[in-house]
């Protein structure tokens, strides 16, 4: 197999492992099925490409993409806390609504961003060459990432953050208002996403409006690869679990296309790996039931 | 230190759901003072810690803490002032978190978070020290996930978060009702040694008649709503648990569910 194909894959890995630290972040920290990031992936796509087509520079529209995704965060946690919408719902009110909003930004579906200058020509200035100056600077942030989060999950704050996903009562009991703790762990998650989508736009060469679709459960199943190689509690696992979920999953999509499969085909595959991951606490269960039921028959017989 | 003035509290108002929780209770509770709360099923005990701790808004009335009017206070503004201990020892401690970082938490009720490094030395030596206070071992165990420990375990540590920022009030919704008897008992005494110790006032919602008598220096009898009987001083230390059961029909012109009141 060609290797260029899996150096690709490892990057596009780490790119997207942004948007799978986000969904870790919501999902897993929060406790909060947050769907907004079909929304805001596509959002910082679009803030980004459409800045560097009207000449900002890329760095400055790669960072104000993220600001446009803690918005839609922001949306998303007021919907939910202040008029109680239950979270899928506000989530996918958001994405809808983002939507239309992505569209109006680009000014048509697909913005390609040919001949036009992208964040990762600033690092092969130094000499190296563009495919390892995506690998670069796509780990660098990853691993800046995991840094940052790391540090702010251990902090008074990202604790109450932790704490307030896993217990909302005993949180409110010691002064916090979980409220505004949920807004800000969406805006923080869906910055991450979209700023995921920044880069992803600069290194695809375009950013499109459909670029979002089941990115989401993209996300769970990596989160999921991840838990399954290096589950653990301690935080700093996690977050490199995440990551290196991230990059697995793409070198799965890899090969599966290398299988003869179709682009197509990988939501369904991506979909039936989510699945399975979901039931299986179930199929674990029933299997183990199984086995009680057989020793026991075997018992009468003895 | 808490004064209920006139509380009125009406569950799913308007519907056919409609259940008037308080019916006007005002209670008056010096600092100091630990009042055992007893009543049957449905009485409004939890609903009126709740409503003292912020937890659900008022449909009439006033409530005050220190003479400062917090009626309109949701919970969390509340919490510096006033801790709570529920019946599931679950409750109190996030599950995934180590017992560090539960004390963490706690050492921070009510007290703006920062965005600095939560754990430090200083901080682990702290709590080591009060931890060894528990008798439980705890003090060796501080990266451990709270979710590993025993309920008993669990409510003790809970107690322990409650003092570490010392409360002018403590709510207790039954908070020994869910372990195993024996472990009931300890934790019990160490509500008693922390509460009495650092003259905490407290709210204890019981079902153990004895214990509403022995415990504490105040006992309040809560039925459909409203405060049916409060004894203090002599009165109250002349009661005896059949004594009280009889006050309870003639106050409320019924028969109590005996069985479970004494026998829990
Ligand atoms: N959140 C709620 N919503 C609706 N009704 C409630 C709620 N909490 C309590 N109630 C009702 O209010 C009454 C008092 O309940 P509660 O205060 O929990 O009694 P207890 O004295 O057993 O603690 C009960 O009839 C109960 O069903
Ligand atoms: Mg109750």
């Amino acid at each position: 197999m060609n290797l260029t194909v899996f150096y690709g894959a490892v990057i596009l890995g780490l790119l997207y492992a942004l948007m799978v630290l986000g969904v870790y972040l919501t999902f897993r920290i929060l406790n909060f099925p947050d769907l907004t990031v079909d929304g805001s992936i596509t959002l910082g796509a679009a803030v980004a490409a459409s800045l560097i087509i009207s000449g900002v520079n890329p760095v400055v529209a790669t960072l104000v993409a993220p600001l446009a995704g803690a918005l839609a965060g922001l949306v998303t946690g007021t919907l939910h806390t202040k008029f109680s919408i239950p979270p899928l719902l506000a989530g996918i009110l958001t994405m809808i609504g983002l939507y239309s909003i992505n569209l109006r930004i680009m000014g048509r579906p697909n913005l390609p961003l040919l001949r036009q200058p992208v964040i990762f020509e600033y690092v092969a200035r130094t000499g190296l060459t563009m495919r390892n100056s995506e690998f670069i600077l796509s780990l660098c942030v990853a691993l800046l990432f995991i840094f940052i989060l790391y540090y702010f999950l251990n902090t008074e704050t990202g604790q109450a953050l932790r704490a307030t996903g896993d217990n909302e009562v005993m949180m409110r009991s010691l002064g916090v208002n979980t409220d505004r703790m949920k807004i800000v762990g969406l805006g923080i998650s869906n910055a991450l996403v979209a700023l995921c989508g920044a880069l992803v736009a600069q290194y695809q060469g375009f950013a499109d409006i459909s670029m979002g679709i089941g990115v989401i459960i993209a996300g769970l199943a990596s989160v999921i690869v991840g838990e399954v190689l290096l589950g653990s509690s301690r935080i700093i696992v996690w977050l490199m679990a995440v990551v290196l979920g991230s990059v697995l999953y793409r070198l799965i999509i890899a090969v599966v296309l290398r299988l003869g499969f179709q682009p197509t085909d990988l939501k369904l595959f991506t979909a039936v790996i989510v699945t399975i991951a979901l039931i299986s606490p179930f199929i674990k269960s029933y299997l183990e039931k199984l086995r009680e039921r057989y020793r026991e028959k075997n018992k009468l017989k003895a | 230190m808490l004064e209920v003035l006139e509380v009125t509290k009406i569950f799913n108002q308007g519907s056919v759901n409609e259940k008037l929780a308080l019916n006007n209770v005002s209670l008056k509770v010096p600092p100091g003072d630990f009042i055992a709360i007893i009543g049957g099923n449905g009485a409004g005990k939890s609903t009126l810690l709740n409503c003292v701790a912020g937890v659900y808004p008022v449909e009439r009335g006033r409530i005050f803490l220190n003479g400062e009017d917090v009626t309109g206070l949701p919970d969390h503004r509340r919490a510096r002032d006033i801790a709570r201990i529920f019946q599931d020892p679950m409750m109190g401690t996030a599950a995934s978190m180590t017992v560090e970082e539960n004390l963490a938490l706690a050492l921070k009720r009510g007290a703006k978070r920062t965005l600095r490094w939560s754990l430090n030395e200083t901080r682990r030596r702290l709590f080591r020290e009060k931890l060894a206070m528990l008798k439980l071992g705890l003090e060796d165990r501080l990266g451990t996930p709270v979710k590993l420990l025993s309920g008993g375990q669990r409510q003790a540590m809970t107690l322990l978060m409650t003092t570490l920022i010392q409360p002018r009030l403590v709510l207790l919704d039954e908070h020994t009702a869910s372990l195993d008897p024996k472990t009931a008992l300890k934790v019990l005494e160490l509500t008693r040694r922390l509460v009495e110790e650092n003259n905490i006032t407290s709210l204890m919602v019981t079902h153990n008649m004895e214990q509403a008598l022995r415990v504490g220096n105040r006992t309040i009898m809560m039925h459909e709503g409203k405060i049916i009987l409060d004894l203090q001083g002599e009165q109250r230390e002349n009661m005896t648990v059949p004594g009280l059961i009889e006050m309870f029909h003639k106050v409320s012109g019924e028969k109590m569910q005996t069985d479970r009141i004494l026998l829990t």
